[in-house]
């Protein structure tokens, strides 16, 4: 799709409320800790990585946060989890979505893709991909963090063999690199389709945005009349 | 009797190996030694053993550890298990031999057995923190220790032990201090029945040999030397006198090798996931500069503009 405007950033007529206050504190809460948790556990998967542990102040410090800053994600995740599950639930529209993904991938191609809500498949896949990766590199890190278990044991008695050990080391590992894939789709996403990342500093996208992208949620928050008219322009 | 270690000379000596003379050293890699240490071995014989516990007592000692006061289990095991501290135990299994219907009291010396192949040195995240000497001493460098405890789950052997006190792992150093001056380890030394011997691997292996000829002569057909192959054999040996089944001396692993689990870990795995999450990033890559950025032109915002006035 080719178009005259393309280069230039056009006049926003509307602006749509997109994330409230909360919601982006409670996003960013689980992005920095996901990318503190990515750094030290990198440091520790490979060898030639290990240096990224001088971050934290060294192998011991980045032994000892790394599972707090995994509780830290899950709990936060957990909030946003409980935020935007409602909008997540899979649709038919999300299977013509996700036939036609090609389309999705190409810009303007959303012509030929079905008017999606507040999140399309794609979105959709990332939500619950990440939910359920999480929720095994919660369970799978506890099993091999070596003070937290000794926790576990003194408080409840709970103890777990050297085999489930090596067996939850080795999900974690997968897990951990399949949800840095998925945050490496969220984040290029995020960038490549311009005016999202509005979403998620000030709260809220240009109408042109939701048109483009939302425009069922658009429709909807327009008939809500939950839409900001700046007078003159933004 | 094996010839003993003769008592060392006071003055003081150079250590006879040290950072030169490593094999393998974790997450990192070692330049090739330019010589090879003659392979040493510490032969633990199990039908000599009375159990009197002098070799855990030496390496206390030796060792300038303190163990904690701990409890009757009902067992002779004390204290039950290994620990940051007790780098060695013994292990006492009453066993009924099936073929004489008699008890027989198996003294099992447990601790680290120095793999040619360390389990806990393959898992290991942190360079330098496990090292191998050509002389097959695997020995635990606890500066560089994170405390992560993936030498844990590399262990065939259930050995190492992370200390609450500093939060590094702790395990036999086959004495490498006492070995670095001509001595062999404290738990050799103290031994009052030669069940517990040190001296080169080939010595021992021969001294073995002897041993399980003498043990056939006395009706034990299935005596034999445990060097397991499956991690390329073992600086630290036993003599067993029912050698088939290993695991009857408190679960001694019949065929200990790295679980194939923490192979996928730390071997393979670690490169893919890389590959992986780099592959991710190239493909980012190349659908911006194919692609180009999707933006929002001045018709959508026109359009959306049109729909709320429609709509107020």
């Amino acid at each position: 799709m080719t178009d005259q405007t393309v280069n230039q950033t056009p006049e926003v007529h509307v602006r749509v409320p997109r994330y409230s206050g909360s919601a982006r504190i409670n996003h960013w809460i689980v992005a920095i800790s996901f990318s503190l948790l990515a750094l030290s556990g990198l440091a520790l998967f490979h060898p030639s990585l290990f240096s990224l542990t001088a971050l934290f102040g060294g192998g011991q410090m980045a032994r000892w946060l790394h599972p707090w800053l995994g509780i830290l994600l899950a709990m936060s995740f957990f909030g946003l989890f409980i935020r935007f599950v409602s909008q997540n639930f899979p649709e038919r529209t999300d299977i013509v979505w996700l036939s036609r993904i090609r389309y999705a991938l190409t810009p303007g191609g959303e012509e030929y893709l079905p008017e999606v809500g507040k999140y399309n498949a794609g979105q959709k896949f990332v939500f619950w991909s990440q939910a359920f990766l999480i929720l095994v590199l919660l369970l799978s890190g506890i099993c091999i963090w070596e003070r937290g278990l000794h926790y576990l044991e003194a408080a409840v008695g709970f103890r777990v063999s050297i085999e489930t050990m090596r067996w939850a080391a080795l999900i974690h590992a997968t897990a951990a690199v399949m949800t840095i894939v998925v945050f490496v789709i969220h984040v290029y996403s995020a960038f490549w389709v311009r005016g999202t990342i509005d979403a998620m500093t000030r709260g809220s996208v240009s109408g042109g945005w939701g048109w483009r992208h939302h425009r069922r949620w658009l429709r909807r928050k327009v008939r809500e009349g939950d839409v900001e008219r700046p007078s003159n322009g933004d | 009797m094996f010839p003993p270690i003769p008592n060392p000379d006071v003055s003081v000596q150079k250590p006879g190996f040290g950072t030169q003379d490593l094999v393998r050293r974790s997450a990192s890699t070692v330049p090739v030694p330019t010589r090879q240490l003659t392979p040493v071995a510490k032969l633990i014989d199990v039908s000599k053993c009375i159990g009197c516990k002098a070799c855990q007592a030496a390496c206390l000692e030796w060792n300038d550890l303190r163990e904690k006061v701990g409890e009757n289990r009902g067992s002779y095991d004390n204290p039950e298990d290994l620990t940051p501290d007790s780098l060695t135990v013994m292990r006492f299994t009453e066993w009924i031999n099936p073929e004489t219907d008699t008890l027989e009291w198996l003294i099992r010396k447990d601790g680290c057995m120095h793999c040619a192949e360390p389990g806990c040195l393959e898992a290991c995240p942190a360079p330098g923190a496990i090292v191998q000497y050509s002389n097959g001493i695997v020995d635990f460098i606890h500066e560089n220790c994170i405390g992560c405890g993936y030498c844990i789950k590399g262990c065939p052997f259930n050995i190492p032990r992370i200390s609450r006190v500093d939060n590094t792992a702790y395990k036999c150093t086959l004495c490498s201090d006492r070995v670095a001056v001509g001595q062999g380890p404290a738990c050799q030394k103290a031994c009052p029945t030669q069940a517990i011997v040190f001296g080169t691997k080939d010595e021992m292996k021969a001294w073995a040999d002897a041993r399980i000829k003498d043990l056939k002569a006395r009706g034990f057909d299935k005596a034999g030397l445990y060097d397991p192959p499956g991690v390329s054999g073992t600086h630290v040996m036993y003599v067993l006198h029912h050698a088939d089944k290993p695991h009857i001396y408190a679960s001694l692993p019949d065929n200990p090798r790295i679980s194939p689990l923490v192979k996928a870990w730390k071997g393979a795995g670690k490169y893919a996931g890389l590959g992986v999450i780099a592959l991710s990033v190239v493909a980012g890559a190349l659908h911006y500069l194919t692609q180009g950025p999707n933006r929002v032109t001045k018709k959508d915002e026109e359009e959306a503009e049109q729909l709320a006035e429609k709509q107020s």
